[in-house]
């Protein structure tokens, strides 16, 4: 007698400890890494991706969004007991390392600190079980009684598994008690002895347990000693064996998912890794087709969903009842990966995804928002696979009828609507406009310093023509030197390449790269967020590119552009985040800066707004789709307007416009809500005339709103 | 089955605005973008159906010049097998029965079981289908909004009549069957697939080739000529509204129903 023995020293069951624990230990390792071995394959078999540069920056990916927790407190609750949980976790990982290899060793000393640091880190660690058994609970409430909407599953994809998720939260609280009653077991076990044992943290769990073991014999406490040792063990690797078979898998990969996640998220995937684009017609096949088709990384994300339903909460494709749903994108290709990548046997051959596991409605359903993206703590791309999927349906020829008119004449007229290229420039040459503004149309020989890129529907369309007047103006009134391609521009080819039609957007990019480079401008503006971002992420080589609301922004700083007090005083503002302005680009300032630089503007915003906004329906070729919808998007976002108090919703992007005036209709909310663009009303309330008169009435207008 | 679809290129109505020349007669052809006749594309996605289903091979035959070898590429493309161009200058300024009687020649130098044509052209006169039929003394369909393949030498066909209602048919092979819209949904063509069949050899066949009678197509044999092109007048049956929108709506209802559309 004399000390307690370790767990591995005592006879359980008549086997020897040592070796009862040594086959629990070597068949739970094999079996994990057996299982992870096997869920390599398709990894392996996968599309080449490159993600192995840049250490540094994915070391501070891993710091932000691993280690940070960084989008976890978009959602308070379900966040918050992540984060209890995550940190308590990588708190615990190092003491389950000791228990279950050193059997029960004793306080742990840090080599090089004094022996008090470690009794400090035991009662962390005390407190760090604690706080995840008594989240399991927590969790386990909320997925048995409250059941938040996201966690559901619509009936036609099977049923939801809220039972799974609670077997295995269960587990994890297993886990703590028997990690907790270990700790107090021996405590009680040394206390008894007459032994210095270890104190355990007030209130923690092993603390407690202490408290109710106090009272048992010293072979009982023996008993619970290598009892809860055993179970600890058992659960543990049946918890590690467990997770590769669902959603918890993410607890091993969410290090590595992140670790390798996209660094420059808006940039989209080139259609094959490692093939540069003049060899791009080589390529035997386009696209996702086929499981394999995906890149390792892209299966690798697929293994990571936590099925958390973020993605989808915010997916406006899903909140308007569209075929799609990005969460069930991802969990309907592990599924896949799951029943064609068994456990043991070969992989079954592949079949075409879509019009199997995918339907082609659900890959044309996607506006490219972003939403998804944004939202996912795990970093999981949905994008790039949405447009990979396409590409590989754009070489099929599963074109929906409605969009290849306009694909068709993107190719031989350069703008989607078929219009002769010689009227592109008829909004500027009215001769009323042109004496108000001269719009001058660059090439060779007539240069300016800026380009105004003015795209396909601000050229074309009636209604955003005014658009493409009020930027004109906007740019004529600051004396900045600028032109217009006219008939030498073509479509910039943004929702092109995220349609999938990889090399008619190279067609279109080069033309327009040439056209540019020709007429030797010093800097591009535009007023359309998909040409901003065409020309910033998926052109090269051409001059920089800003959008409107910065360039006014910039202007309005610098005092060069100001404003008279705004026209309609009982109007109530609101901002729309065009969706390649700001989630894509971040730029959500610039243009709030603007409407609050107009004297007595009162703006409010949206509950959702900024990076949660939300799409207005899509813009380009998403305008010809026709989809499975039981809500329009751009109706649910008028009506949030609506119930933000707004009246006036000012957009920055002329698709926005074309939906939004569209939704005031169809809501019914005509006469009570209108739309304008930022441009338009940048345009309306510009101090241009007898710039001394307007001054004053801006003092008076603020006189008097300060005496408010 | 060896299906030979018969082509034309024609001016895009979708993506031009059709004017007169000066001399107003002919269409001005100066700023055209062109592109294959909408029919004549459904006939090849019906082809290639048929040939996905039951084996055999797809031909696309055009009577033109090297500009229209642009429509050949495209239905290639698309995935018909083979290409052939019917060029001659003795063949430009052809009308219907010239074009019917090239084709003709061609037919009669290949074996085909089945020859489809679009029922018309954007800017045609819906006569070759027929013509060629009879030339070739086949049976003829028109307005063919289905096929299907009964056994080697049959086919049940359904053809659209008045009012959207369809009879049913069964044709023997060889047969020429004149494709109406929206019998498929044509297959979408990429740059990409266009570029694969870039450097494609196409066959051009003359009137030698052939054997065709130089006297009996091309201009000096038309028997239809065209003599103008005009563009109708604005007929005054418009009947503008021009109440409230709830007077309008009423307005619209009450003459719907006076006119039996509403009961």
């Amino acid at each position: 007698m004399g000390t307690i023995p370790g767990a591995e020293q005592i006879a359980y069951w008549l086997i020897p400890g040592r070796p009862l624990f040594l086959i629990i230990h070597v068949f739970g390792i094999a079996s994990f890494a057996y299982i992870v071995a096997r869920r390599l394959v398709p990894i392996i078999r996968a599309e080449r991706d490159d993600r192995f540069g840049h250490p540094w920056a994915r070391l501070r990916m891993v710091f932000k969004f691993w280690l940070g927790q960084w989008k976890h407190p978009r959602y308070r609750t379900a966040g918050t007991i992540h984060i209890l949980v995550f940190a308590s976790f990588i708190l615990l990982v190092a003491r389950a390392f000791i228990v279950l290899f050193g059997g029960a060793p004793g306080n742990l000393v840090i080599p090089g600190l004094p022996e008090s640091t470690g009794h400090a880190y035991d009662i962390v660690t005390d407190y760090a079980a604690t706080v995840v058994f008594l989240c399991m609970i927590v969790a386990v409430i909320r997925r048995a009684i409250f059941r938040p909407a996201r966690y559901a599953v619509p009936a036609k994809l099977g049923k939801g598994h809220p039972a799974d998720a609670i077997f295995l939260l269960a587990l994890i609280a297993i886990l703590m008690v028997a990690d907790s009653s270990f700790a107090a077991a021996k405590a009680g076990g040394e206390s008894r002895l007459g032994q210095p044992a270890e104190a355990l943290a007030v209130m923690s769990l092993p603390w407690m347990f202490k408290l109710v073991f106090a009272s048992a014999s010293l072979p009982s406490i023996r008993t619970l000693f290598v009892s809860s040792y055993l179970v600890h063990e058992v659960t543990f690797y049946f918890l590690l064996c467990y997770r590769p078979f669902g959603i918890q898998f993410h607890v091993e990969t969410s290090l590595f998912n992140v670790y390798f996640a996209k660094l420059d998220r808006d940039a989209l995937k080139p259609v094959r890794w490692g093939v540069p684009e003049e060899r791009l017609e080589q390529v035997k096949s386009f696209g996702v087709k086929k499981f394999e088709d995906f890149t390792w990384k892209h299966i690798l994300d697929f293994y990571s969903c936590a099925d958390c339903g973020r993605c989808s909460d915010n997916c406006p494709a899903n909140a308007v009842g569209r075929p799609l749903s990005p969460r069930f994108l991802t969990t309907k290709a592990r599924d896949y990966a799951f029943q064609h990548y068994p456990m043991f046997g070969g992989s079954t051959n592949s079949k075409p995804l879509v019009g199997s596991v995918y339907s082609e409605d659900e890959i044309w359903s996607c506006t490219t928002c972003g939403a998804c993206e944004e939202e996912c703590p795990l970093l999981i791309e949905y994008i790039d696979k949405v447009v990979d999927l396409r590409r590989g349906l754009v070489d099929e020829g599963r074109v929906p009828q409605s969009l290849q008119k306009p694909l068709k004449a993107l190719e031989s007229r350069g703008n989607p609507y078929g219009k002769v290229e010689k009227k592109r420039a008829d909004w500027a040459n009215s001769k009323e406009f042109q004496q108000i503004c001269h719009v001058k149309a660059l090439d060779k020989t007539t240069g300016a310093t800026t380009l105004f890129f003015v795209d396909s529907i601000t050229s074309y369309d009636d209604r955003m023509q005014s658009i493409a007047r009020a930027t004109a103006k906007i740019l004529d009134h600051v004396g900045e030197d600028f032109g217009i391609l006219g008939a030498q521009e073509k479509d910039s080819g943004h929702e092109v390449r995220r349609f999938g039609e990889e090399l008619l957007f190279m067609a279109l990019r080069d033309h327009n790269a040439d056209a540019i480079r020709a007429c030797g401008v010093e800097r591009v503006v535009t007023a359309d967020p998909h040409a901003y971002n065409a020309l910033k992420r998926d052109y090269k080589d051409v001059p920089p590119v800003e959008h409107i609301s910065q360039w006014i922004a910039r202007n309005v700083r610098s005092g060069r552009i100001k404003f008279h007090a705004v026209e309609n005083r009982n109007a109530v503002y609101t901002y729309h985040d065009p969706c390649y302005l700001g989630r894509h680009n971040q730029i959500y300032d610039d243009p709030r800066n603007v409407l609050d630089a107009i004297p007595g503007l009162k703006r409010v915003e949206m509950s959702r707004s900024r990076d949660r906004s939300f799409c207005c329906g899509g813009g380009g070729l998403m305008l010809f789709y026709e989809p499975k919808e039981e809500q329009r998007l751009g109706v649910k976002r008028v009506q949030m307007a609506d119930e933000a108090g707004a009246t006036v919703i000012v957009t920055a992007c002329p698709f926005c416009m074309v939906n939004i005036e569209d939704a005031i209709k169809v809501a019914g909310l005509e006469g009570k809500m209108t739309a304008i663009d930022l441009t338009e009303l940048v345009d309306q309330h510009i101090v241009r005339e007898e710039p001394v008169v307007q001054a004053r009435e801006v003092n008076e207008f603020q006189q008097e709103f300060a005496r408010r | 089955m060896e299906i030979l679809v018969c082509l034309k290129r024609v001016p895009d109505t979708s993506e031009n605005e059709i004017e007169l020349n000066d001399a107003g007669n002919d269409i001005d052809r100066d700023d055209l973008v062109y592109s294959i006749n909408e029919w004549d594309n459904y006939a090849v996605e019906e082809a290639l159906q048929i040939v996905a289903k039951f084996g055999g091979n797809v031909t696309v035959v055009t009577v033109g010049t090297e500009d229209d070898e642009e429509i050949l590429r495209r239905e290639m493309a698309m995935g018909a097998n083979h290409g052939v161009m019917i060029s001659d200058d003795a063949f430009s300024g052809s009308d219907g029965k010239g074009i019917a009687t090239i084709l003709k020649a061609f037919v009669a130098k290949a074996r085909y079981d089945l020859i489809l044509t679009g029922v018309q052209a954007e800017d045609g006169g819906a006569q070759i289908g027929g013509m060629l039929a009879a030339l070739l003394d086949y049976p003829f369909a028109s307005l063919v909004n289905s096929i299907e393949v009964l056994d080697g030498k049959k086919l049940k066909i359904s053809r659209e009549i008045e009012g959207g209602n369809r009879e049913m048919n069964e044709i023997d092979l060889p047969c020429v069957l004149s494709i109406q819209t929206g019998i498929n949904e044509p297959r979408y063509v990429g740059m990409r697939g266009i570029r694969q069949v870039a450097s494609v050899p196409i066959p051009t066949f003359g009137a030698a080739e052939l054997g065709v009678d130089p006297g009996a197509v091309g201009e000096v044999a038309t028997k239809v000529k065209r003599v103008d092109y005009f563009v109708p007048d604005l007929g005054k049956g418009a009947e503008m509204l021009g109440g409230s929108r709830e007077e309008n709506i009423e307005k619209v209802l009450e003459l719907v129903a006076a006119k039996g559309g509403l009961k």
